[in-house]
């Protein structure tokens, strides 16, 4: 899945024509593809031209799979339109919801990991790649509540939802982090316990102490530079399973292209490094 | 709890504030159910904000996110794609008290959304001015041009909504034109990409009453009478050349292709 892919970056539009020009040293970018659903315009053009030059990753953040309903259709169609036009390397949602009687929130909101939500879950899953007819990879997110109610843990249920509709995962390294730091559990023995064949992906992103509690409570605000812990708890991921295409993902406060570029490369330099074991 | 219920639970909660009775009580009291309230408004307001940026410019950051908030509470978007929220923005600031003392404020609201509508509408190759040349002139009356499907206009009564819009959104680094400096009159607009780039031009009441017409699918003759009844004084060759000119119709049908559009200049 996806061989060749090295790091990545997650792609604004402020930062179309630096991306366009950037050079395709196996560099790819990711796009939210809410934001593309639209039915023309030079949002799409640009995204064609990118796609022209680089491999491009969609990675969606609304299709509710955590719902308890199916996914809705529309958005559905318009997902499979635009993985149809741009064919893109790897795509990905959340292990979230979203949507739900009749309104979207724009968020990724968490569930009690029941075996109702397990067998909804992956049905909905089932439903997407189905649509899509390809596999998807679903994301572990970041957690901010403590739910008295989960009967699996989320690796026991990300497991589940592989052996039962053959999606792969999206690891973010920054959403174990924060969310270990929150729930007061271990970065690393969740890390370690990760299971490796499946991961297509993995993200790293940077966080923020929440505004009113400080560091007792993190915050996934993809608005700073990815933190040391991250990068240290990355470096001990991929010695473990050997490299794959890794995302740095800034979505707020962008910095210069630059800036962005730099921490690609050092992502880029772990997957190439000497340190990992071979794949 | 079932999954229903507790999304129920949990959807109804994100849009209170302070502590909850109720199934989820326990959840909604951890200092962490902030975030997914403050994520939830957040990405509302910021999009919002993204879609309506001369309304932004023009009443500050503030009193925006304060006026978004409200908006937000009461109309989730309904789907995910954010660029489309807000589509009744300009018809809540018209109802909002707040909002009394800047009665431009819709129509300024309304052009922002236009924007939003043009730039993402389905991209569509204009009807040339050549194409309308080469008919014969006796077919000039029965034919019907469709507006581009990009093409978005309004006639503001009594209201200088299109000036304060242009000044505001092309002069972003200046300071906000201030509206007194601004001769107070109607005024009406036409917001369009027929390419690559949303344009946007002055329109008299002529002008929007001859393309509602169009738009109604009535022919060339019918909706010069609309323009003509609308503005006795109408210059309508004029008009018809600024459209043309502007890209602003996407399709033109002569009389005897009723079987459907030409589709103009491909």
């Amino acid at each position: 899945m996806a061989a060749g892919l090295s790091a990545g970056l997650g792609l604004k539009p402020p930062h179309f024509e630096q991306a366009l020009a950037a050079p395709a040293d196996g560099i790819w970018f990711e796009v939210h593809p809410e934001n593309y659903m639209l039915e023309g315009g030079p949002r799409l053009a640009w995204l064609e031209t990118i796609r022209g030059r680089h491999p491009l990753s969609l990675h969606g953040v609304a299709a509710s799979l955590a719902a308890d309903a199916a996914p809705d259709a529309a958005h559905v169609a318009q997902l499979a339109a635009l993985v149809r036009r741009f064919q893109p390397a790897l795509v990905s949602e959340h292990l979230a919801w979203s949507s739900w009687a009749g309104a979207y929130r724009p968020d990724l909101l968490p569930f009690p990991r029941s075996r109702e939500a397990l067998l909804r879950v992956a049905d909905n899953v089932a439903r997407l790649q189905d649509a899509l007819r390809r596999p998807i990879a679903i994301e572990n997110p970041s957690h901010y509540l403590r739910i008295d109610e989960h009967e699996y843990d989320e690796i026991d249920f990300l497991a589940e939802l592989v052996a039962r509709t053959g999606c792969a995962l999206l690891l973010d390294v920054n959403n174990v982090f924060v969310s270990a730091r929150n729930l007061g559990a271990s970065a690393e023995a969740y890390l370690d316990a990760f299971p490796a064949a499946p991961v297509a992906e993995i993200h790293l992103a940077g966080h923020s102490p929440d505004p009113a509690l400080g560091e007792r409570l993190l915050v996934d605000s993809h608005d700073a530079p990815v933190a040391p812990q991250v990068w240290a708890l990355y470096e001990r991921l991929i010695a473990r399973i050997g490299p794959r295409p890794t995302l740095i993902e800034r979505d707020d406060n962008l910095p210069a292209f630059d800036a962005l570029l730099a921490e690609r490369a050092r992502a880029d330099a772990v997957l190439r490094g000497p340190r990992r074991k071979a794949a | 709890m079932r999954l229903a219920a507790f999304e129920d639970a949990f959807a109804a909660s994100l849009l209170e504030s302070g502590p909850q009775s109720g199934p989820l009580a326990a959840l909604v009291a951890q200092p962490g159910f902030a975030v997914y309230r403050n994520t939830v408004m957040k990405g509302c307001i910021d999009a919002l904000q993204a879609n309506y940026p001369v309304v932004n410019r023009l009443v500050g950051e503030e009193w925006f996110r304060a006026a978004a908030a409200v908006y937000a509470r009461a109309r989730l978007p309904a789907r995910a794609s954010l660029l489309d929220y807000g589509a009744d923005f300009a018809e809540f600031l018209a109802a909002f008290a707040p909002a009394a003392e800047l009665p431009y404020l819709p129509g300024v609201a309304r052009l922002d959304r236009f924007w939003s509508e043009a730039h993402a509408a389905r991209d569509e190759e204009p009807v040339r001015g050549s194409a309308l040349a080469q008919l014969q002139r006796e077919a000039l009356g029965g034919t019907v041009m469709r507006p581009h499907a990009s093409a978005r206009w309004a006639w503001f009564a009594e209201l200088p909504a299109y000036t304060l819009w242009r000044r505001n959104r092309e002069a972003a680094d200046e300071a906000p034109a201030a509206a007194a400096a601004i001769d107070w009159r109607g005024e009406g607009a036409l917001v369009l990409r027929p390419r690559a780039r949303v344009e946007h031009l002055e329109l008299d009441a002529a002008g929007c009453a001859f393309l509602d017409a169009c738009a109604a699918g009535r022919d060339l003759a019918a909706a010069a009478l609309e323009a003509l009844a609308r503005e006795p004084s109408a210059d309508l060759a004029r008009l018809m050349q600024r459209l043309l000119e502007a890209g602003a119709f996407g399709a033109m049908t002569t009389p005897g292709q009723e079987d459907g559009y030409r589709e103009g200049a491909r």
